[in-house]
């Protein structure tokens, strides 16, 4: 064979994008103690959605959920490492060498997988207050806090509609489908409270947007989309959870065990 | 409803979701391109998880799906008569022909 014959190969160097934004900047007490809370309801969330990994009903929903679950690594790596540079510290050491009590994630966010309705009612409550959430924070006057708000809320918008798009199909899909989505819903929806409520943080921080004022947004979507998906609203009384100060329901307990295991394990291990 | 199996059950929902061919268009100007294929319940989800296989690194500005029920292919079977026929017209290639001295503008 002549070498002319032989086709060159080469691979085309990617420009990656830095993995973290907001970058250089250092937060404030309040900023980290809000970033803190925030991020750790993705780390969670993206911790408890990776263990449908081989797991879905079908591959393309292992591959969905999977891409969800990056998504808020991203934005939890964004938040804690912002969160860090307040408190000396790295990201990985804030996400693997914290204890259960000093984890600011809300009760809705280490809710169980349960079955697949479960998991879709769940990501449409979070996804929903997430959503409203960032595109409240990326005006805000913290410069850190807004520019990682301003990235994640695109990728927010398309784990909203995902939840969405189930919704409609468990709830027009069988009978079974139906009353599994309809349970969910129900089981699920008393968390939402926990993620309206104002607290000292707050008071003192104007960088962020009170919770309080997320709420109608909030639930006039989920009202929206129960309404097209032809469900009632749940009756339910409020969680009392209090995640934002530390307490925790026992579900936590186990998801960080199987979190934290490898770092505690090999302390400064790499790859 | 499904034949019932071999077992002599059924369940609702065992049914596999029905196949879509994917095109991805990589940049404007450039033609849409076969990326591969998926299963989806139906349309809306289909481009959704086409989103998430196959743009996952930014391989796409534009994506179609299409029921894979609704190609129509050559029958690999009868290739022979299908494709073979153009060998050996070389007549059917430009570079067949001489090009004439003194024609301008060839």
């Amino acid at each position: 064979m002549s070498a002319e014959a032989e086709p060159s190969v080469t691979v085309t160097d990617v420009e990656l994008d830095a993995e973290l934004t907001s970058t250089g900047l250092v937060a404030s007490a309040d900023e980290a103690e809000y970033a803190l809370r925030i991020g750790d309801d993705s780390l969670i969330l993206a911790q408890q959605l990776g263990w449908w990994i081989s797991r879905a009903p079908e591959l393309e929903e292992d591959l969905a959920l999977g891409n969800i679950a990056l998504d808020l690594l991203g934005h939890a790596r964004n938040l804690l490492h912002f969160a860090g540079t307040a408190l000396g510290k790295t990201e990985d050491e804030l996400a693997y060498f914290r204890d259960e009590h000093e984890f600011r994630s809300a009760w809705l966010f280490e809710q169980p997988n349960g079955d697949f309705g479960h998991t879709i009612a769940r990501g449409l409550l979070t996804s929903a207050y997430q959503f409203e959430l960032y595109t409240q924070l990326a005006a805000s006057s913290s410069p850190g806090l807004a520019g990682i708000a301003a990235k994640s809320v695109k990728e927010v918008a398309y784990h909203r509609d995902h939840a969405v798009q189930w919704i409609l199909r468990l709830a027009g899909g069988t009978d079974e489908s139906r009353s599994r989505i309809e349970r969910a819903l129900i089981n699920t929806w008393p968390y939402l409270d926990e993620l309206f409520r104002d607290d000292e943080l707050h008071d003192r921080f104007e960088g962020a947007p009170r919770p309080s004022a997320l709420r109608e947004p909030v639930m006039s979507v989920l009202r929206q989309v129960l309404a097209e998906a032809e469900l009632d609203e749940p009756k339910t009384t409020e969680s009392s959870g209090d995640g934002r100060h530390g307490h925790h329901s026992t579900y936590l307990g186990p998801i960080l065990a199987e979190m934290q295991v490898l770092a505690r394990r090999h302390p400064g291990a790499s790859w | 409803m499904a034949t019932a199996g071999a077992t002599g059950e059924e369940h609702v929902g065992d049914e596999q979701w029905p196949m879509w061919e994917v095109f991805v268009r990589a940049s404007r100007g450039l033609s849409h391109v076969h990326a591969g294929s998926l299963h989806a319940p139906d349309e809306t989800m289909a481009l959704r998880n086409a989103r998430d296989l196959y743009t996952r690194r930014g391989e796409g500005v534009s994506i179609w799906v299409v029921p894979a029920s609704e190609i129509t292919t050559s029958d690999p079977g009868s290739k022979e008569a299908f494709f073979e026929s153009p060998a050996g017209k070389n007549y059917r290639h430009a570079t067949y022909y001489e090009k004439s001295q003194g024609v301008p503008h060839l």
